[in-house]
C-alpha cells in the first residue's frame, strides 16, 4: 500500500514533469509577448481614434470603422510611395538573384581555374569594407543620386547569399550530371538554365525572400541617396507620417492643430499595417524556406 | 570529377607536370569561357561597390574635395583625427557605442540561445511551430515599424507599459525622452524582434546533436536538466563561441537606422553614436573627410577586436573563425 503510494507521487511530482510544463508557460508567454503589440496596431488601425488617444485599445479594436483605410488610399504621397516600394523591391530583386546566381554557380564548379583567389577576394569584403563615407561618394561620382540604381546597384550581391547558393550548387547538382552534359557537348550556360536552375529551385526561393525583405524593410539607402519626395519608398513616407503625429501631438492646444493630430493619428496605424502587411502575409508561405536557408548557412557556412 | 587529381593520376612523371598542367589550366579556361563571361558583372559589382571604396578610405587622410576626388585632393595627414579625438563628444561617442554592444552581449546575446535550448525540449510539434512562428515574425518588419511600436507601447499617455505603471500606482516615464532609458528601450525591442530569428542558428546547432547521447544519458538515469548541462550546452558550444567572436568583432558596430530614428535632442546625451555621427556629419553635411576618418578608425577598432577575441577563444576552447 505504502510503496504505491510513493510510486504515484514520484510520477506526479516528477522533477522532468515539473520542467516541461514551466517550459510550456514560458514559451506560450514569449507568443504572447511577441504578438501584443503587432494585434494591437492592428486593432488601433480600425478603432476611433478618441479611443486610442484615451488609451481604451488594449486588445480588441473600439468603435470599429475601415475609415483609417481609405484615407490611407485616398492620399496620393502613400499610395505614390508604395508603388515606389514595390517597384524598388521586384527590381531589386530580379538583379540580386541573376547577381547572386551569376556569381554562384561558377564559383561552385570545381574545374573553375583561379576559384581560390576569386573567393578570397569576395569574403575578404565581408570582414572589412570601405565604410559608408567612401561608397556613398562612389554612388555619387557615378551619378547616380535620386536615380532607383543608387538602392539597387551597391547591394547587388550580398556575399552571404552567395555563399549559401554556392554551397547550395555545390551539394546539390550531382556532378556526374555535369560531366555527362558536358560530354555531350551542352555549353555550361545551357547546362545552368536546362538543368542547375529547375532543380535549385529551393534555394532562389530563400534568396529571393531574404533580398525581398530587405528592400522592402530599406530606409537608410532611400534617406541617403534620395531628396525628391516622388522617390521616396513607403517606410520614409510612414517616418514622415509618424513625425508629424508627434509635432502635432505636442502642439494639441491649438484647435487646428488638434483636428490635424485626429487626422494623423487615424491614418498611422493604418499605414503601420501596410507598410508590413506584403511581409506579413507572404511569411507563412516562405517560412519553411527561411528556414532552411539559415539552417543551410549555419552548417555548411 | 576532380580535375585536379586525375592530372595527377596520368601525369606520372614528375618533370613533365607542371606544363602539362599549365596547358591543361589554359585549356579548361578556354573551355569553361562562358562561365567567366558570368563573372565578369560579378567582378565589375564587387571592384566599383566594394573596393573602389576601399581604395577611398584614404580620404581619411586628405581633404576631400569632390572636383578633385580621390587622388587629388591635398594630403593632411592625422589631422582629422586629430579633431576627433580631441572634439568633446569623442568620449561620449565611445562610451555610447561600446556601452550599447556590451548591454547586448549581456542582456541579447544568451537569450537566443537559452530560447533555442528551451525549445528544442518541446516534443509537442504543432505547439512548437507556433512558438517558433510568432517569435519570427518581428524580424520581418521594418526598423521604421519598430521604432513606430515602441513609441506605442511606450506612450507616455496611452501606451500599455505606462498604462501598467500607472495601474501599480507609479508615475509614467517618457521613455523615447529620456537619456537614461534610451539603451534599455533600444536593447529591449531588439530582444523583442530578433531573439526568435537568431535562435534559428542555434536550432540548427541542436538538430545535428547525435541522440545516442541523449539515449544514453537518460538509460544512466540524468534528468532534463542534468542532460541539458552535460549534453546540449557542450555540443553547441563551438556555435555559441564563433556567434560570440563575430559579436565581440562588431564592438563598435551598431545599425545607423535604428539609432537614427530613435534618436532625439532630448536622449542625445546617450543615444550618440558613431554610426549615425558619421552618417550626420559626412552625408548630411558634406564633412566628407572627417566622417570617413571617424569610420575607419571604428572599422580598425572593430577588426582588433575580431583578431583579439579570435585568438582568445582559439586559446581557451579552441573554436576559431579560421
Amino acid at each position: 500500500m505504502n510503496l504505491k503510494v510513493r510510486r504515484k507521487k514520484k510520477i506526479y511530482f516528477n522533477s522532468d514533469t515539473f520542467v516541461m510544463w514551466f517550459i510550456y508557460l514560458l514559451l506560450a508567454f514569449v507568443s504572447v509577448l511577441m504578438l501584443y503589440p503587432l494585434i494591437v496596431v492592428l486593432s488601433s488601425s480600425v478603432s476611433d481614434p478618441v479611443a486610442i488617444i484615451e488609451g481604451r485599445v488594449r486588445l480588441l479594436p473600439v468603435g470599429f470603422s475601415l475609415e483609417s483605410y481609405e484615407k490611407v488610399f485616398a492620399n496620393k504621397d502613400i499610395t505614390r510611395s508604395f508603388m515606389n516600394s514595390v517597384r524598388y523591391t521586384l527590381v531589386g530583386t530580379a538583379v540580386n538573384v541573376v547577381m547572386t546566381i551569376l556569381a554562384a554557380y561558377p564559383l561552385s564548379r570545381k574545374d573553375l581555374v583561379g576559384r581560390n583567389p576569386l573567393m578570397m577576394i569576395i569574403t575578404f569584403t565581408m570582414f572589412f569594407s570601405g565604410g559608408m563615407i567612401p561608397s556613398f561618394l562612389v554612388v555619387r561620382n557615378l551619378g547616380l543620386m535620386n536615380k532607383m540604381w543608387a538602392i539597387i546597384l551597391p547591394g547587388a550581391i550580398s556575399t552571404y547569399n552567395l555563399i549559401i547558393t554556392r554551397s547550395y550548387f555545390q551539394n546539390n547538382i550531382p556532378s556526374e550530371l555535369q560531366d555527362a552534359a558536358l560530354i555531350d557537348g551542352c555549353s555550361n550556360s545551357k547546362f545552368l538554365l536546362k538543368v542547375v536552375l529547375p532543380l535549385s529551385l529551393t534555394i532562389i526561393v530563400i534568396i529571393s525572400m531574404f533580398y525581398a525583405v530587405g528592400h522592402w524593410n530599406a530606409y537608410f539607402g532611400p534617406i541617403m541617396y534620395f531628396s525628391r519626395k516622388n522617390m521616396y519608398p513607403l517606410q520614409v513616407v510612414l517616418r514622415d507620417i509618424l513625425m508629424s503625429a508627434q509635432s502635432a501631438d505636442m502642439a494639441t492646444s491649438d484647435a487646428v492643430l488638434s483636428t490635424r493630430f485626429f487626422e494623423i493619428e487615424r491614418i498611422k496605424y493604418a499605414t503601420i499595417v501596410i507598410a508590413s502587411l506584403p511581409m506579413v502575409i507572404a511569411y507563412p508561405f516562405i517560412m519553411r524556406y527561411f528556414e532552411k536557408g539559415v539552417m543551410m548557412g549555419a552548417i555548411k557556412g | 570529377m576532380d580535375t585536379k587529381s586525375q592530372i595527377v593520376g596520368t601525369g606520372g612523371q614528375k618533370g613533365l607536370l607542371p606544363r602539362f598542367r599549365r596547358n591543361r589550366k589554359l585549356k579548361l579556361i578556354a573551355k569553361n569561357y562562358d562561365l567567366y563571361l558570368m563573372l565578369l558583372p560579378v567582378l565589375l559589382f564587387y571592384l566599383i561597390f566594394r573596393y573602389v571604396p576601399m581604395y577611398g578610405i584614404q580620404i581619411a587622410f586628405r581633404d576631400y574635395n569632390p572636383g578633385l576626388g580621390f587622388l587629388k585632393s591635398p594630403w593632411v595627414g592625422w589631422e582629422h583625427f586629430e579633431r576627433f579625438f580631441s572634439s568633446f563628444r569623442f568620449s561620449r561617442m565611445i562610451v555610447n557605442t561600446v556601452m550599447i554592444n556590451v548591454y547586448q552581449i549581456i542582456f541579447q546575446f544568451p537569450l537566443p540561445i537559452i530560447f533555442a535550448i528551451i525549445v528544442n525540449e518541446v516534443r509537442r510539434k504543432r505547439f512548437k511551430a507556433f512558438v517558433l512562428n510568432t517569435t519570427y515574425i518581428p524580424h520581418f518588419l521594418s526598423t521604421v515599424v519598430v521604432v513606430a511600436l515602441i513609441s506605442t507601447v511606450t506612450n507616455p499617455e496611452y501606451g500599455v507599459i505606462n498604462q501598467l505603471i500607472e495601474y501599480f500606482g507609479g508615475e509614467p516615464i517618457r521613455f523615447l525622452e529620456e537619456s537614461s532609458w534610451f539603451k534599455p528601450v533600444y536593447v529591449g525591442s531588439g530582444i523583442w524582434q530578433n531573439m526568435g530569428w537568431s535562435s534559428l542558428i542555434y536550432l540548427g546547432a541542436l538538430a545535428g546533436i547525435d541522440p545516442v547521447l541523449y539515449e544514453a544519458a537518460q538509460v544512466d538515469g540524468a534528468s532534463k536538466l542534468q542532460q541539458i548541462f552535460r549534453i546540449t550546452i557542450p555540443c553547441i558550444m563551438p556555435t555559441v563561441m564563433i556567434m560570440l567572436i563575430l559579436k565581440i568583432g562588431g564592438i563598435m558596430d551598431l545599425g545607423v537606422d535604428k539609432v537614427l530614428l530613435m534618436q532625439n535632442d532630448l536622449n542625445i546625451y546617450s543615444s550618440d553614436v558613431i554610426p549615425v555621427y558619421v552618417y550626420r556629419t559626412g552625408v548630411r553635411e558634406g564633412d566628407f573627410s572627417y566622417a570617413a576618418a571617424i569610420d575607419l578608425f571604428n572599422n580598425i577598432i572593430n577588426f582588433l577586436m575580431l583578431l583579439s577575441a579570435n585568438r582568445i577563444s582559439k586559446k581557451l576552447s579552441g573554436s576559431s573563425l579560421w
